[in-house]
This record gives C-alpha cells, sequence and structure tokens, in this order.
C-alpha cells in the first residue's frame, strides 16, 4: 500500500509542476496580449489617414490607373501567412496552416502556380517539411513588433506584386475576435480594392511632384500598412490563444490533482485503518 | 496668431499631435513653409528634420521620409519613422554614420549601397535634428 501512495505523491507533484508553468504561461501572455492589442489600437490612425489620402486622390483624379488597383488575369498566386515562432498556444497555428493548405490543394495543380511567404517559424517548418515554394521568411519576431521587423518581407510582398511576379496576393493570418476566438481569415491584399471614392466634399489638391508619382509611393506603403497591422493583430491573436490554452491546461491540472488527492487521501486512510485493526487484533491475541 | 493642427504618424504610434503656427519641412521638391490656410497640397517628404514653430518655441523632429497631406486647418504627415530631438540617441546615429560612410568608401566589398546610402541619410538626419543650429 505504501508504495501505490508514494506513486500517487509523485504524480501530484509532478501535475503541480506543470500547473505552475502552465499557470505563469498564462500570465505571461495576458499581459503580452494587453500590449498587443495597444500595438493594433496605435497603428490604426496610421492605414486610416494612408486611405483616407489615397481616397482623396482618387476622387479627385478621374479614371485613375495604377498597376496595382487593376486586377489581371491570375497564374500565379502569393500567399503571405503570418504564424507564430513558438507553439503552446491551442490552435493557432494549427488552423490557420490547415486553412492555407486546403486553399492550396484546392486552387493549386502544382507548386509553380503559388508563391508562399511566410512570418514565424511554426509556419516556415511546416512549409519546408512539405517542399512547398518558400520564396521568403522572417523568423524571431519580438512580441511588439516594430515597423521596420517586417518592413523587409512586406516590401519584398508588395515588389514581387508589381513585378509581375505573382497576379494577387493573399494574407492569411489568424484575425482577433476576442481574447479567446481567434478565426483564420484569408484576405486579398493585392491588387487593392477597397479604395472607395470618398464622396465629393473634399477640396482638390496639389500634388508634389505629381498625382501618379505620390500614389506610387503612397500605395506600396499602404499595402505594407496592411500587412504590418495583420502582423500586429496575429500577434495579438497569438496571445489570446496561448493565454486560453494555458488557462485550459491550468484548470485541467487542477482537476488531476484534486482527483489524485481523493485517491491519494482514501489510500492513506485505509492505511491507517488496517494498521489500527492489526494492532487491535495483536492486543486482543495477546489478552 | 492664427494656429493648425499637426499631426505626425508612424505606423507604431501618434508623435505629435498639436495647434502650431508654422512647420518648414523639406519635400521632394525642395522646401516648403507651411502657414495657416495653406491651399491642399500632398507631397512625399524627404528623409530630413522638420521644425515645427508654436508661439516663440521651436521643435525640431527627425522625419525619415513619407507623406505629408496638408489640408484647411490640419497637416498630417505620415513617416515611416518619425523622432522628437529628446529620444533620439546622438553616440548610435553618430556610430551609424561612420558605419554607412566606411561602407560607402570601401569600394571593393559587395555591400548594398542603397542600403547603405539610406543608413547615412538616417544617421544625420538624426544627429542635425539634435543640433539646435540647424
Amino acid at each position: 500500500m505504501a508504495k501505490g501512495m508514494r506513486d500517487i505523491k509523485r504524480q501530484i507533484s509532478g501535475f503541480q509542476n506543470t500547473k505552475q508553468i502552465t499557470k505563469a504561461m498564462e500570465m505571461v501572455a495576458a499581459s503580452g496580449l494587453r500590449k498587443a492589442q495597444e500595438n493594433a489600437e496605435a497603428a490604426r490612425p496610421y492605414s486610416d489617414k494612408i486611405k483616407e489620402v489615397i481616397s482623396n486622390i482618387a476622387s479627385a483624379t478621374k479614371n485613375l490607373k495604377h498597376p496595382m488597383l487593376e486586377s489581371r488575369e491570375v497564374k500565379k498566386t502569393g500567399y503571405l501567412v503570418i504564424t507564430s515562432d513558438r507553439g503552446l498556444a491551442g490552435g493557432y497555428n494549427a488552423n490557420l496552416l490547415r486553412m492555407v493548405i486546403n486553399t492550396i490543394q484546392e486552387k493549386h495543380n502544382s507548386s509553380d502556380d503559388y508563391s508562399i511567404f511566410v512570418i514565424g517559424r511554426k509556419g516556415r517548418d511546416f512549409f519546408k517539411r512539405r517542399n512547398m515554394p518558400v520564396l521568403s521568411q522572417v523568423t524571431g519576431l519580438p512580441d511588439n513588433p516594430q515597423y521596420l521587423d517586417i518592413q523587409e518581407i512586406a516590401k519584398t510582398a508588395v515588389q514581387n506584386f508589381s513585378e509581375g511576379l505573382y497576379d494577387e496576393l493573399y494574407l492569411v493570418y489568424n484575425e482577433f475576435i476576442n481574447p479567446i476566438t481567434q478565426i483564420p481569415v484569408e484576405k486579398r491584399l493585392l491588387p487593392l480594392s477597397d479604395i472607395s471614392e470618398s464622396n465629393g466634399n473634399m477640396a482638390s489638391y496639389e500634388y508634389e511632384p505629381s498625382a501618379e508619382e505620390v500614389l506610387d509611393v503612397l500605395l506600396p506603403k499602404y499595402a505594407e500598412t496592411l500587412i504590418y497591422s495583420a502582423v500586429l493583430e496575429g500577434k495579438a491573436s497569438e496571445f489570446g490563444a496561448r493565454m486560453t490554452a494555458m488557462g485550459n491546461a491550468t484548470n485541467n491540472a487542477t482537476d488531476l490533482i484534486s482527483g489524485l488527492n481523493l485517491v491519494y487521501n482514501r489510500a492513506r486512510q485505509a492505511a491507517i485503518t488496517q494498521e489500527i485493526s492489526e494492532i487491535i487484533a495483536g492486543a486482543n491475541a495477546q489478552g | 496668431m492664427s494656429t493648425f493642427t499637426l499631426e505626425i504618424v508612424t505606423p507604431e504610434r501618434k508623435v505629435y499631435s498639436q495647434g502650431v503656427n508654422m512647420i518648414v519641412v523639406t519635400g521632394v521638391e525642395g522646401q516648403l513653409g507651411i502657414l495657416p490656410n495653406h491651399i491642399p497640397l500632398v507631397t512625399a517628404l524627404k528623409v530630413a528634420p522638420m521644425k515645427i514653430k508654436t508661439g516663440n518655441d521651436e521643435e525640431i523632429i527627425a522625419v525619415h521620409g513619407g507623406f505629408m497631406e496638408v489640408s484647411k486647418e490640419k497637416v498630417v504627415i505620415l513617416a515611416d519613422v518619425a523622432e522628437r530631438a529628446g529620444e533620439i540617441d546622438v553616440e548610435r546615429a553618430q556610430a551609424a554614420k561612420e558605419r554607412a560612410e566606411r561602407r560607402l568608401a570601401d569600394k571593393k566589398a559587395d555591400y548594398d549601397f542603397r542600403r547603405a546610402e539610406m543608413a547615412l541619410q538616417k544617421a544625420i538626419n538624426r544627429i542635425s535634428s539634435t543640433d539646435k543650429h540647424f
């Protein structure tokens, strides 16, 4: 009996260690989440403003034409997939990557028809294992990514589109709904389509050097900004997912521990009872 | 003295949002002084310091490329990076400047010269933004 009890004891302390770790990870993720949400919030004015300016230009210039706004026949598709570097975040990476692989298998017959940009170690390993064409990658992104951290991959992704390497670019990331819900989404980033012409009350602008040249710089920048906000949102989702996953793990550990405690106490009581009855039996026999 | 609202926004944060009397920026076509009631204008900016005048105060902000949108009572600057003079690490900028200059001087090495050039511009921008005599 005593041996079985020692086993249970060991199991309990093992679960307790795990619980401590998951609890700590939950709290780290919670504080990261708050920061990530603030960052995502802080990035919003910039992309809103750029969009506003582009809309103004779009409505001021008649029949605006720019390669980044025009849909062309799709021969090749680019995907920019935002994953995390570390695991233990529930279904964060798995759900997203499953969606990517399903879309790719549905839409493309050969690996020449698409190329992939990937952010995050989990995604990179996933695509590498499957020998899929990864054009460029970024790993080891800090928890609070700066614009400069992703500028290069964003620039390349946008540039390759304008150079005609692919004819559309999809952004795949986990949309942050709330800390417990993150939904993998796939958004078409390029060609830009949501530039609506703002309704007429705009003053007509002067452009320096010219409207076209301003657009030439603004549109890629806008696309890059959208990528940056997706990265920030992905980070918030990652922390949310990790917080929820670790919270569940902590709860499960608590349940297991209390179950084992019950078993342990029963065993202890049984051992004591047995000892007492043995002593009494011994005393009776002597008396 | 009449004022207008100046907003400087980068992808990471809002750097500046306040009423000012006048600003001097460096656009791709040259320096521009913007006073209240300027005609609406959109221009790309160079990597250069900009000057903000409010009353008798002057502030200098290092703006690393981007855009300026001028409308009747508001000016919005969308910059990749914008730093107020107090936030700049001069020593780091100095080191970056020397490094970039060394790379540009070293013709043999296959450095990315455009990148070194950009780095040099940014470093000079940072240094001159902290310089009171600008």
